[in-house]
């Protein structure tokens, strides 16, 4: 039989959910005995090659490449999780959410205290769209696992990939369960 | 004194004439979970996460009396649902972004959602736009994270009984008001009474903050209610 094939992607996140993956430790050269790993920051596969088991999405979706990313990941992943905060609820870059779009872009490139001269806000066609709201992977597609924290501790990732692997459901200890 | 018999699910418990249902199975090891509840305050009845059923019929555990013969159901999995559902609808109501959060680890409403193992919400994120009030000289008010309990409302008041939280306006516009000038004279034991005594990060003090690392916040090891159901 082949080994399950992992995929992982970083939307707007700061990609400590993948530096928490990688914090199961001496853990990782069994899970490389394990799983095959596909398009993922960690291999530098850019493209879906063929279908994957296991999607891990880090980061919510802040523009319309994150989109992208994430709706190529739900088409290609058969399980698809959200793995941290911002995955979850957005996060840290969501807390643009209640300020208006207009107002986030011109205080970043107009007025912020270190633009000199004239600035104009960045629109060209190479550059993703931002949306109007940072938002939450499963209010764009469906996620079929949730792993909480920022970051998810390695030893909840650990057992969420291991029960993912093996069929079995998730053993959620009130220790893994943390929104900080 | 005469004692009460009733029972909550199926255990026999007692109680004392006038004690609420939430006191009694408090007494009798049995932990319902409570958020604008505060140990020592009249109970307001105003969040439903105590909803437990009496006859069949939904009832606000923390604010009806224990009467005998008392039927209670409280955790079964239809109220457990419901009180999840209150927490999550509480969650995507504000804005409670846990990880930038002081009060992270110390909170009742993240401790409640931990608990009910809240994963994501089911609802959809409300985002409402509320401003952050750092003009007080002893605390912050960060309404993005008020949930209306109004535990300082009934709690917090100057030496000569003012309040010095009021609730301004009604249903989806209503926020928690402070006095400016009673505000300005909180010393800082009751600044330190009112950050405690509300349930989330909506009233923070200034100027200290982070003291206790994660791993030894109240709720870091134990879930809410585990002190009570252990005894």
């Amino acid at each position: 039989m082949s080994k399950p094939v992992i995929a992982t992607a970083s939307l707007a996140g700061c990609f400590g959910c993948h530096m928490s993956f990688l914090d199961i430790d001496e853990r990782i050269l069994k899970l490389i005995e394990l799983v095959e790993f596909h398009k993922s920051p960690i291999n530098d596969i850019k493209t879906f090659q063929k279908p994957c088991d296991i999607g891990l999405i880090e980061g919510g979706c802040c523009n319309s490449e994150n989109v992208e990313v994430l709706r190529s990941f739900r088409k290609n992943c058969k399980i698809l999780v959200s793995v941290g905060e911002c995955a979850i609820m957005g996060g840290l870059p969501a807390m643009r959410n209640a300020i208006p779009i207009k107002d986030c872009l011109e205080e970043a490139y107009l007025r912020s205290p270190t633009t000199e001269g004239n600035t104009i806000i960045p629109n060209d066609e190479e550059l993703p769209i931002i949306l109007d709201k940072v938002y939450p992977c499963h209010e764009i597609v469906k996620i079929d696992a949730f792993l909480p924290g920022c970051p998810p501790s390695a030893d909840l990732i650990w057992e969420a990939l291991t029960a993912l692997i093996e069929g079995r459901p998730l053993n959620l200890t009130y220790d893994l369960i943390k929104f900080d | 004194m005469t004692e009460i018999k009733f029972t909550i699910d199926g255990k026999a418990c007692t109680a004392r004439p006038g004690q609420t249902i939430v006191e009694a199975a408090k007494a009798n090891g049995v932990y319902i979970p409570v958020l604008c509840r505060y140990e020592g305050l009249k109970p307001a009845g105003s969040c439903r996460i105590c909803t437990v059923r009496v006859g069949g019929r939904p009832v606000a555990a923390c604010t009806q009396p224990v009467a005998e013969g008392m039927v209670v159901e409280n955790a079964t999995p239809e109220l457990e649902d419901m009180r999840r559902a209150v927490v999550e609808m509480l969650f995507v109501e504000g804005n409670h972004l846990c990880p930038s959060c002081e009060k992270s680890g110390n909170c009742e409403l993240q401790a409640l959602a931990y608990r009910f193992r809240m994963l994501a919400p089911r609802f959809p994120f409300q985002w409402p736009l509320r401003a952050t009030d750092g003009s007080l000289p002893k605390i912050i008010m960060e309404h993005n994270r008020c949930i209306q309990c109004l535990r300082c409302v009934r709690s917090i008041r100057t030496e000569d009984g003012k309040g010095i939280f009021a609730a301004q306006e009604r249903a989806g516009r209503m926020r928690i008001g402070v006095d400016p000038e009673l505000a300005a004279r909180l010393d800082d034991e009751t600044a330190r009474k009112a950050m405690d005594i509300c349930p989330v990060g909506a009233i923070l003090r200034k100027e200290v903050g982070f003291a206790v690392p994660i791993g030894r916040r109240k709720f870091d090891r134990a879930p809410i209610g585990s002190e009570i159901e252990s005894k």
